[in-house]
């Protein structure tokens, strides 16, 4: 089982490593004159007004925080699904309370405005 | 028939290295390491030719005729921009982190790699098939957003930022009907492993019974590779390139080509998932699941050039208020179907 | 509307929540979201040349907006004290680009009004026509340009397609596709009838021209023919962008601007139109022969209900389809005879003062002319709708996001030579 994952292991390095050859490989060739514009960050063409590193009202807190929740119940449910043929009609009304709870949750936190932009 | 051959070789050689008495760890991470090198080679030729295909679309799209110069219709076109994009300056602004804005590049092609494992290419054309394959492409391909998020981040370029900041909230709204989308076959087939999934759609393609889902799917996995209508975080319109705008030579080709692999791995994944995989008539099973992801690659090339582009809040609606009731009722109606 | 941008300008704490943070200075930092400063243009991808905004964000919506202008000043206003009445007039093709015929249009009657020249009815007619193929080609740009800013890129390419055929109609007539310097004082400088392109294919870009086959095609067939299918274009932009819900999405319902608004800041044209009230210059001042083409092709100039995006864009589409059908109209009825009265080449206006205004496809431009007597203008000041459709901007955008500023400005229709002269 565990060597199954040997090959994804590998796969992560080689990845990285394909990267860096890449990048390693476009050094050798590309020219290097920076200059001072060069460095400055875009910003249309005019001198940059601050920096960018602020603290951003994201605006989708709320829908982020409920994305959590129904992201973690969605991890719940892969195991009752690959199994639920066997599981038969006690697993399907099981889960079915579930998905209804989640559901009732939808329900109230779209009521509630958090799905929208603020 | 190819597939058997080097099965059988590979057989041969495991035989020799048990019987010379190194532990077979070995001989796996050796067959992992070419496995990977065959296929960071696909990914790039893949890339290549699909900017091709996708200006060549474009341009009989619009009554026009794509790249004609480089070569005989354009074919050298992708290999003069490869060229290009080698030799160009890498400028990294005084301002933003530069570790982080070296990293990302990284990170966001990692996940196109591990993904590669467990899509079935063909007949036994698998790299590793594991139990929990689709879970496990969920669980790696979230990552590229990560990138995408350091890079913008890293930039300190108030575009970048904003392209970032858009790209978490499309997370937030597609991930959960995408994933939401798939448990119908997952109920269907009865195992997350992908081959597994392919097997059972011997009889009949789950796009049969999961209509819904594969709809959901599309539209998911479309916001997923940042394509239109869901290009927000690279708006170019809007945000001039969003996460990418300082990004320049090899480490904007490697967004580049992270995004385009992305795009031909959620095809490979719609068209396993949903069109039967690499079973067909006749053909070789390869020649097959290359149709099926062509089709899938062909309607994501179709959307872009037919339609705007979504605002951002909208998408979140769209995300939350349509895609995600549909996919629990998909679920539950397929659960239902089932049970009965 | 109003309430829906109170809503959007309020940010998610209440009230409440806000006395409490401020009773407890520890906790103010962390709920602090910061507003910036972010530089929009001159180079940016949707700017439509060199605009620049200067935007006061807070996250994805815009708080405050200044819009920057002056990156494309050449002093045409100035220029115009140095030349001579006729060496002006190619200086004024730069005006407006987009829309260079109506703009030299404004200037001749001007002159012509100050100096009393009498302009044969032929030369009205043609005057008309080219006047009406610019405003579809300036529509077109403005189409095309909006939708590829909201992110369709495909009809952009469709829209210059058919400008395409109108680029060439004006090269066969005058020699030049942008900077015409096509209207003379009293007249026109070529007849239709002498404009020809001998190599065209009878296929032209789609319109099949001459059906017998040969090669070869003549102003008045090709103007004709245009104006007969281009409606049909316009029903297939419509079927790719109004028939699309995104489209409608990102359209519909934002950029509101009231009526009483739109006539404090001085818009004109379209966009007033679309806010619902039918002030069209050349129906209200019936200048040239317009009055003759509204009577006989019975149009009236299309309003608006809400003074939303969409409404703008309606008003436009249809604009278009009524450009044609003047166009067909004025073929049909244009009388022979002389294309240019006889006018002095040196040429001396009379001491007086004018104000002269015409429907340019953005509005009213117009052009106020002091004379002296001499042969170049003593004062010359142009009236640019841009300018006046621009200024209404950083109403309009307040309480909307990034991506409702590229669709309200694209829907405004601004061009940045005309805003900055």
């Amino acid at each position: 089982m565990a060597s199954d994952y040997i090959v994804v292991c590998v796969m992560f390095f080689i990845a990285l490593g394909f990267v860096g050859v890449a990048l390693f490989v476009a050094k050798l060739v590309r020219p290097r004159r920076p200059t001072n514009v060069k460095l400055t960050t875009y910003e249309c063409g005019e001198k940059p007004w601050g920096g960018a590193w602020v603290q951003y009202n994201v605006r989708f807190y709320l829908v982020a925080l409920a994305f959590v929740v129904f992201d973690v119940e969605a991890a719940f449910l892969f195991p009752w699904a690959v199994v639920f043929k066997k599981l038969g009609l006690f697993g399907f009304i099981e889960m079915a309370v579930f998905i209804f709870v989640i559901l009732f949750g939808l329900v109230y936190v779209w009521r509630k405005g958090a799905l929208k932009w603020v | 028939m190819i597939a058997g051959w080097i099965n059988s070789c590979y057989e041969s050689i495991r035989n020799w290295w048990v019987a010379c008495g190194i532990p077979l760890v070995w001989l796996d991470i050796i067959r992992a390491i070419l496995l990977g090198i065959v296929l960071a080679i696909i990914v790039v030729v893949a890339v290549l030719i699909l900017t091709y295909v996708e200006r060549k679309v474009a341009g009989h799209f619009q009554s026009r005729m794509g790249p004609m110069r480089v070569g005989w219709h354009g074919l050298l076109q992708p290999i003069a921009d490869a060229i290009k994009l080698i030799q160009k300056e890498d400028i990294v602004p005084e301002k933003a982190d530069y570790w982080v804005f070296t990293l990302a590049p990284f990170v966001v092609f990692v996940p196109v790699m591990m993904v590669l494992v467990v899509i079935p290419f063909g007949d036994h054309l698998i790299v590793q098939d594991l139990n929990i394959g689709i879970l496990y492409i969920f669980a790696v391909s979230g990552i590229g957003v990560v990138a995408i998020l350091m890079g913008g981040w890293a930039s300190n370029n108030k575009w970048s930022l904003l392209g970032a900041m858009r790209s978490v909230s499309q997370m937030v709204s597609y991930e959960l009907p995408l994933i939401l989308s798939v448990l119908g076959v997952v109920i269907l087939a009865g195992t997350m492993s992908m081959g597994g999934i392919v097997e059972a759609q011997r009889k009949m393609w789950f796009i049969v019974y999961q209509p819904l889902g594969f709809i959901i799917y599309l539209f998911a996995a479309t916001a997923e590779v940042n394509r239109v209508p869901f290009d927000l975080p690279e708006a170019e319109q809007e945000i001039v390139a969003g996460y990418n705008t300082e990004y320049s030579g090899m480490k904007f080709a490697m967004f580049y080509l992270a995004e385009y692999a992305n795009m031909f791995i959620v095809s490979m994944i719609g068209a396993t998932l949903f069109l039967g995989g690499w079973q067909g008539p006749l053909l070789p099973s390869p020649v097959w699941f290359l149709i099926k992801t062509g089709a899938m690659v062909f309607i994501l090339l179709w959307f872009r050039w037919t339609f705007p582009r979504f605002r951002v809040d909208q998408l979140m609606d769209f995300g939350w208020k349509v895609l995600l009731p549909f996919a629990f009722i998909n679920l539950l109606v397929t659960a239902l179907v089932v049970i009965i | 509307m109003a309430e829906d941008r109170d809503r959007i300008l309020k940010t998610m704490i209440t009230e409440d929540e806000l006395s409490a943070i401020e009773a407890r200075p520890e906790l103010k930092k962390d709920y602090r979201t910061e507003e910036f400063w972010m530089n929009v243009g001159p180079q940016h991808p949707s700017t439509h040349g060199v605009l620049r905004l200067v935007l006061k964000m807070d996250g994805e919506v815009i708080v405050d907006c200044v819009p920057q202008i002056g990156y494309l000043h050449r002093g045409l206003d100035k220029m115009a004290e140095l030349k001579t009445y006729n060496q002006y007039l190619p200086y004024l093709d730069r005006a407006d680009y987009v829309s260079a015929m109506l703009t030299e249009h404004c200037y001749v009657m001007a002159v012509e009004k100050l100096a009393g020249i009498e302009v044969p009815e032929r030369a009205e007619y043609i005057r008309v026509i080219v006047s009406e193929l610019n405003r579809i080609a300036s529509h077109l740009v403005w189409l095309g340009v909006l939708s590829l800013d909201l992110g369709a890129i495909t009809p952009f390419l469709y829209c210059f397609r058919e400008r395409e055929i109108i680029m060439d109609l004006f090269e066969m007539l005058c020699g030049q596709r942008l900077t015409y310097n096509y209207l003379r004082f009293g007249g026109v400088a070529f007849d239709i009838d002498e404009a020809v392109n001998p190599n065209a294919p009878h296929k032209f870009l789609g319109i099949t021209v001459n059906p017998g086959g040969e090669r070869g095609v003549d102003f008045t067939t090709l103007a004709y023919r245009f104006a007969e299918v281009f409606p049909d274009r316009v029903d297939d932009y419509e079927a790719i962008l109004t028939h699309n819900e995104i489209f409608l999405e990102r359209m519909a319902g934002i950029g509101y601007l009231p009526l009483d608004v739109a006539l404090s800041y001085g818009v004109t044209g379209p966009n007033i139109r679309g806010s619902g009230f039918a002030y069209d210059i050349r129906k209200v001042d019936k200048y040239s022969i317009y009055e003759k083409v509204y009577n006989g092709t019975g149009i009236e100039p299309p309003t608006g209900e809400k003074g939303d995006c969409w409404d703008r864009y309606k008003v436009r589409i249809q604009e278009m389809r009524d450009s044609c059908k003047m166009i067909k109209w004025c073929l049909d009825n244009i009388p022979d005879g002389p294309i240019r009265s006889k006018v002095p080449r040196v040429l001396k206006v009379a001491e007086g003062e004018t104000y002269m205004r015409i429907e340019a496809p953005r509005g009213e431009f117009g052009i106020y002319l002091v004379s002296d007597g001499t042969n170049k203008p003593y004062r010359l000041k142009l009236r640019g709708p841009s300018f006046s459709n621009l200024s209404v901007l950083p109403y309009m955008i307040r309480g909307y996001k990034v991506a409702d500023l590229i669709a309200i400005f694209g829907s405004l229709d601004v061009i940045l030579p005309d805003c900055d002269r």
